[in-house]
């Protein structure tokens, strides 16, 4: 017996993605990625503030902690920390 | 009417906030250290009410809503570059009037007090969609217009635009004998949107957050067309590396290339650093420690073509003069 055809007006009215992009392991990319000196973080949050790939976690008090299934290991975070407290370490 | 009252963002709150929400999830393509990935945070992080965000075509909707996945835990909709701005225009008018016919009264499902944000890319707004966001600002709407600014149409393989600066390498302004890079100047874009008689424009580098927060903040709470100039770094079509994303987003600003400011009402303010250097001169960098940090600029560092850095740095310094002007200094 054949499958029963879907109609056109079964289908939704446009592409519509239904998984949640965080499905999706970018952190496959990273060569390297972040590490934190906790001793040496200031929490000031910019690491955060400038990760384009919404990897860090900070609940705006303590160390904010990266994602590492998800960062791509770009190392903005890295060249931006003020007290360099991050290193980008090989994976 | 813009809103007086200045928003100061708290940068633990707002971290607070966007991680319970999470309104652009991790997991989306745009390439590593993409200026883009910053903005659209930033955004969303600005937001006051609930967003309806409608994107144009170009590397932040292909990117974000790779079939199946999307990044979007806002109400998001991918349109034409032709139309971004059109659509925009009807999302805002429908929610004006069924609130008016109460047609949703009393329905939880349903909140129609939004915000309007549509985003394109220099392609999209420079060029293929100018004339649905001139459309859409003379009829008045209520949308706050983002142009995230990577100066090529970068998704299809880095072709120049009307935003692609001077000397530029980019797919179809190569470097040769016949040219070296882009011959032409960008597109007075923000001249272009003032024009319109609109009641907010500013420019936004997100290198300086605090700054950029609060223009977009400052554009939601408009009450009428906002349109706002990114800055977006984009290391693949620049040929930076990667982790400079941000610091170009500074030199940006240091040099003049892309000076920091708002028009309100018609009234140029500079903002940030734009600022100190307009009170100190000496501040200002020379545009090579922004060229030197990317590829598409390679050849302009040759001594035969020390006449391009040259050039730049006139227009540069011809555009600032003329901002410092209408700024009152
Ligand atoms: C009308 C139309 N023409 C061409 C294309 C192909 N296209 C898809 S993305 C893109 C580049 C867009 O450039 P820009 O707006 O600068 O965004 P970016 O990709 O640089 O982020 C083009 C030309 C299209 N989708 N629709
Ligand atoms: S940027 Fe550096 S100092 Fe600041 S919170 Fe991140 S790791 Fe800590
Ligand atoms: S390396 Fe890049 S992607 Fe990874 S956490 Fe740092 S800024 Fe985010
Ligand atoms: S090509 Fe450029 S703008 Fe597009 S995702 Fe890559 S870095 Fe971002
Ligand atoms: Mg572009």
């Amino acid at each position: 017996m054949s499958t029963p055809m879907v109609g056109w007006k079964d289908l939704p009215m446009a592409a519509v993605p239904f998984l949640s992009a965080k499905e999706y392991p970018t952190g496959e990319w990273a060569v390297f990625q972040p590490k934190i000196d906790e001793s040496k973080c200031v929490k000031c949050g910019l690491c955060w503030m400038y990760c384009p790939d919404s990897v860090y976690r900070w609940d705006g008090e303590g160390v904010p902690v990266p994602d590492l299934d998800h960062c791509k290991g770009c190392g903005i975070c890295a060249v931006e920390c003020p007290t360099k407290a991050i290193e980008m370490v090989r994976i | 009417m813009v809103a007086k009252a200045v928003w100061r963002p708290d940068i633990k709150e707002l971290a607070r906030i966007e991680g319970q929400k999470r309104p652009v999830e991790s997991g989306h393509r745009l390439c590593a250290g993409c200026g883009a990935g910053i903005i659209i945070r930033q955004i969303a992080m600005a937001a006051r009410k609930p967003l309806v965000w409608i994107n144009a075509t170009g590397c932040v909707e292909v990117a974000t809503t790779i079939f199946p996945y999307t990044s979007w835990n806002v109400p998001w909709a991918h349109n034409a570059f032709e139309n971004a701005a059109a659509v925009g225009s009807g999302v805002e008018a429908a929610r004006k009037k069924l609130a008016r016919v109460n047609r949703f009264e009393g329905d939880p499902d349903i909140e129609l007090d939004y915000d309007v944000i549509v985003l394109g890319g220099d392609g999209g707004t420079y060029d293929i969609g100018l004339q649905a966001i001139s459309g859409a600002f003379e009829r008045r709407h209520k949308i706050m217009y983002v142009l995230y600014d990577n100066e090529a149409y970068m998704n299809t393989g880095i072709q120049r635009s009307g935003g692609t600066p001077f000397g530029a390498r980019t797919t179809t302004t190569p470097v040769g004998k016949v040219i070296k890079g882009k011959p032409l100047f960008k597109k007075p874009i923000m001249d272009i949107m003032v024009a319109h008689g609109i009641p907010y424009a500013a420019t936004v580098s997100p290198a300086y957050w605090n700054d950029a927060l609060v223009k977009f903040r400052r554009g939601f709470e408009t009450e009428g067309p906002v349109f706002i100039h990114a800055f977006s770094t984009c290391p693949l079509g620049w040929g930076s590396a990667p982790e400079d994303t941000v610091k170009i987003m500074k030199l940006a600003v240091e040099t003049c290339v892309f000076p920091l400011y708002e028009v309100v009402d018609g009234e140029y303010r500079l903002t940030g650093p734009s600022v100190s250097i307009a009170k100190n001169p000496d501040r200002k960098k020379p545009v090579e420690e922004y060229l030197k940090l990317q590829g598409r600029f390679r050849h302009m560092f040759k001594p035969e073509n020390k006449w391009m850095i040259e050039k730049f740095q006139e227009w540069v310094d011809r555009q600032w003069e003329t901002l410092l002007k209408r700024a009152g200094y």
